[in-house]
């Protein structure tokens, strides 16, 4: 055993001791005890992070499903599976950590029982429910596959057309639905970051981090597992992400200006400094990169450019969540290190969770395989619907 | 024409059974201990607790419909429904909802306007208890005409205005004072606006029953044109193939 593995696992071991110690005070001790939140700071670290980021970063799953079973984009078929996994894995851990989160989790249940249509949070709510049973169908064939389960394979193949239909429906609406819930607070959040097309930029920057993430994730496990990067998928999903960039500054821009506010951004001031990280993060920079069509095309230059964007729409869900309203609350908030800790605990078992995953389950192509070359090489036989082959492979 | 003498705080203690003691009088703050406060600057005094919007930002916003607006006026919590995802106490323009961060199954707590009391034709225990009639309960249009009347009577003590005829759409709680309410924590008017908030989330969430249909009829759209092309495009390669192959 190598010496950078067992330090790693050190490292996953403290995590974890400091996680449970904090999970400890959380349920015996409360939210008071474990967090900074206060009645000026309803809404602290866990909500901006755990939720607001995890959902955005799991958002690969819909963007790589709807890229190759929706339009049928052949050439980024290994990355769905990984894409998938993460995702699930993503909704996942974001369900424990509204468990953490939530005063009365013990009640979660009630959302089924006690519908109120007009909430956003009811909304988002039934989405991530119903989205996350969906990716579980998503990932279901890496199971039955490992076990060479023929008979379920065929049955999830037979509703594959509804599932990557429903997927992409729920992530469209709970991905914007996160937007809106802040669109009851006008007077609260800070019109840097408060705007009506929050829904609109939601959604745009999830897709944007959806094809980040994959790049992210695809570079981290080729690197992390030994295996042969797919450098023409990499390529691929970067002109996608500068596309998408362009997209979400022209939006915010568009925003920015239509209400007057191009010269209240540039006046340095508490929020602006926040929002010119941001901004810089999430746009200026990687688009400045992967203008370059030698950084597009290098697997670091990609690799840089997602992580950089990554960053900066994580800095952006941070803006909205919390910097946003210290103006109006008066004061910062700080997360507490127990908060902190239980991120890190989750974030850090999603991690194993991943890694065992596609140790054990077929969630990348055998690397003698191409898996372009597989989807191409096996025309549908007939009487076969097009999506089995590309769904089982 | 309060005078400061924390009654109310007192006699919503009471009624809401919450501990009142010197030290909770002392505090001036609104927590979940104490639902209403008074207030004091220089030689002013004035009251917060739940406005009762007309249109109350938090029972649009929980997803469980944990808060309800009354037909009386009162906007209560059910605390049975409550999962404590704190949406509410975000909701709200004027932050009320206060929550129990001490506790290990939290309430949500605020002013819920004597919701028994009001019900049952009696004031609110704060409004009883007022020995100066500083806090006054009745029928909203006739608060909202003696208000007018207290302030066209003597222009020099009130400021022309009455604090919650418009703001977010009306609240239930209406204040005339003679300095600005601003002064004590309360939002401007020019900050909150007339519009009601659920209109801002409401204006997307209408939205959602039309889009879910629509937007699934053109991803299942777009699912089938791409697949049949696909489709038309393997089936021309093998009929390509069998007539090469026939030839």
């Amino acid at each position: 055993m190598n010496i950078k593995f067992t330090f790693w696992k050190a490292v996953f071991a403290v995590i974890m001791v400091l996680g449970l110690y904090s999970t400890y005070v959380r349920y015996l001790h409360g939210l008071g005890a474990v967090s900074n939140m206060t009645d000026q700071f309803p809404w602290g670290f866990w909500i901006g992070f755990d939720c607001l980021c995890g959902v955005m970063l799991a958002a690969g799953g819909f963007c790589m499903v709807g890229a190759v079973y929706l339009f049928n984009v052949e050439s980024l078929h290994s990355v769905v599976r990984p894409a998938v996994l993460t995702a699930f894995l993503g909704y996942l851990l974001f369900i424990v950590g509204l468990l953490f989160d939530l005063g009365r989790p013990w009640f979660i249940w009630h959302q089924l029982i006690y519908m109120n249509p007009h909430s956003v949070m009811f909304e988002v709510g039934m989405c991530v429910m119903t989205y996350t049973t969906v990716l579980f169908f998503e990932f279901l064939p890496n199971v039955f596959e490992r076990f060479h389960l023929k008979a379920p394979i065929r049955w999830i193949h037979r509703i594959y057309p509804l599932l990557i239909v429903a997927g992409i429906l729920l992530s469209t609406l709970h991905q914007s639905s996160l937007g809106s819930l802040y669109l009851i607070m006008p007077s609260k959040l800070h019109p840097f970051w408060y705007s009506p097309a929050l829904p609109f930029f939601f959604f745009g920057s999830a897709v944007a981090v959806g094809l980040a993430m994959t790049i992210f994730e695809s570079t981290q496990s080729a690197k992390a597992l030994g295996r042969h990067l797919e450098l023409p998928v990499l390529v691929r999903l970067g002109g996608a992400l500068l596309v998408a960039l362009w997209v979400n500054a022209l939006l915010r821009f568009e925003d920015y200006f239509r209400r007057g506010m191009l010269r209240q951004i540039l006046k340095p001031s508490y929020e602006a400094y926040f929002l010119w990280v941001e901004l810089a993060l999430s746009f200026v920079i990687p688009i400045a990169l992967l203008s370059f069509k030698r950084v597009r095309i290098s697997p670091n230059g990609l690799y840089l450019a997602s992580v950089l964007s990554l960053l900066g729409f994580i800095t952006n869900r941070l803006n909205v969540s919390l910097i946003g309203f210290e103006t109006y609350v008066g004061h910062h908030y700080m997360p507490k290190w127990t908060e902190f800790s239980v991120t890190l605990m989750i974030v850090a078992v999603g991690f194993a969770l991943f890694r065992l995953a596609v140790q054990y389950l077929p969630i990348f192509p055998k690397d003698e395989l191409s898996p372009a070359r597989v989807g191409a090489s096996h025309p549908a036989a007939p009487g076969v619907p097009a999506v089995l082959q590309h769904a089982g492979d | 024409m309060c005078i400061g003498c924390k009654q109310c705080e007192l006699g919503c203690a009471q009624q809401n059974k919450l501990r009142y003691d010197d030290a909770v009088a002392a505090e001036s703050v609104q927590s979940e201990h104490k639902y209403t406060v008074v207030l004091t600057r220089d030689d002013k005094f004035m009251r917060r607790l739940c406005m009762h919007c007309e249109h109350p930002a938090c029972a649009s916003a929980c997803p469980v419909g944990a808060f309800h607006k009354t037909k009386e006026g009162p906007v209560v919590y059910d605390v049975w429904k409550c999962i404590g995802c704190r949406y509410c106490m975000v909701a709200c323009a004027f932050s009320q909802p206060k929550y129990e961060w001490g506790s290990l199954n939290p309430r949500v707590r605020k002013c819920i306007m004597c919701p028994d009391r009001v019900v049952a034709g009696k004031q609110t225990a704060c409004a009883e208890i007022c020995p100066t009639g500083a806090t006054k309960f009745g029928d909203r249009d006739d608060l909202i005409k003696e208000a007018r009347e207290r302030i066209r009577q003597s222009p020099t003590t009130y400021v022309d205005r009455i604090y919650g005829l418009h703001e977010v759409g009306g609240t239930c709680v209406l204040i005339i004072a003679g300095v600005n309410v601003e002064d004590f924590g309360y939002p401007a008017t020019a900050k909150i606006g007339e519009t009601p908030m659920p209109e801002y989330t409401g204006q997307v969430m209408e939205r959602v029953p039309d889009f879910i249909p629509v937007w699934s009829l053109v991803l299942g759209g777009i699912y089938w044109i791409s697949h049949r092309r696909q489709e038309v495009a393997e089936a021309e390669a093998t009929e390509r193939k069998k007539n090469g192959s026939a030839r």
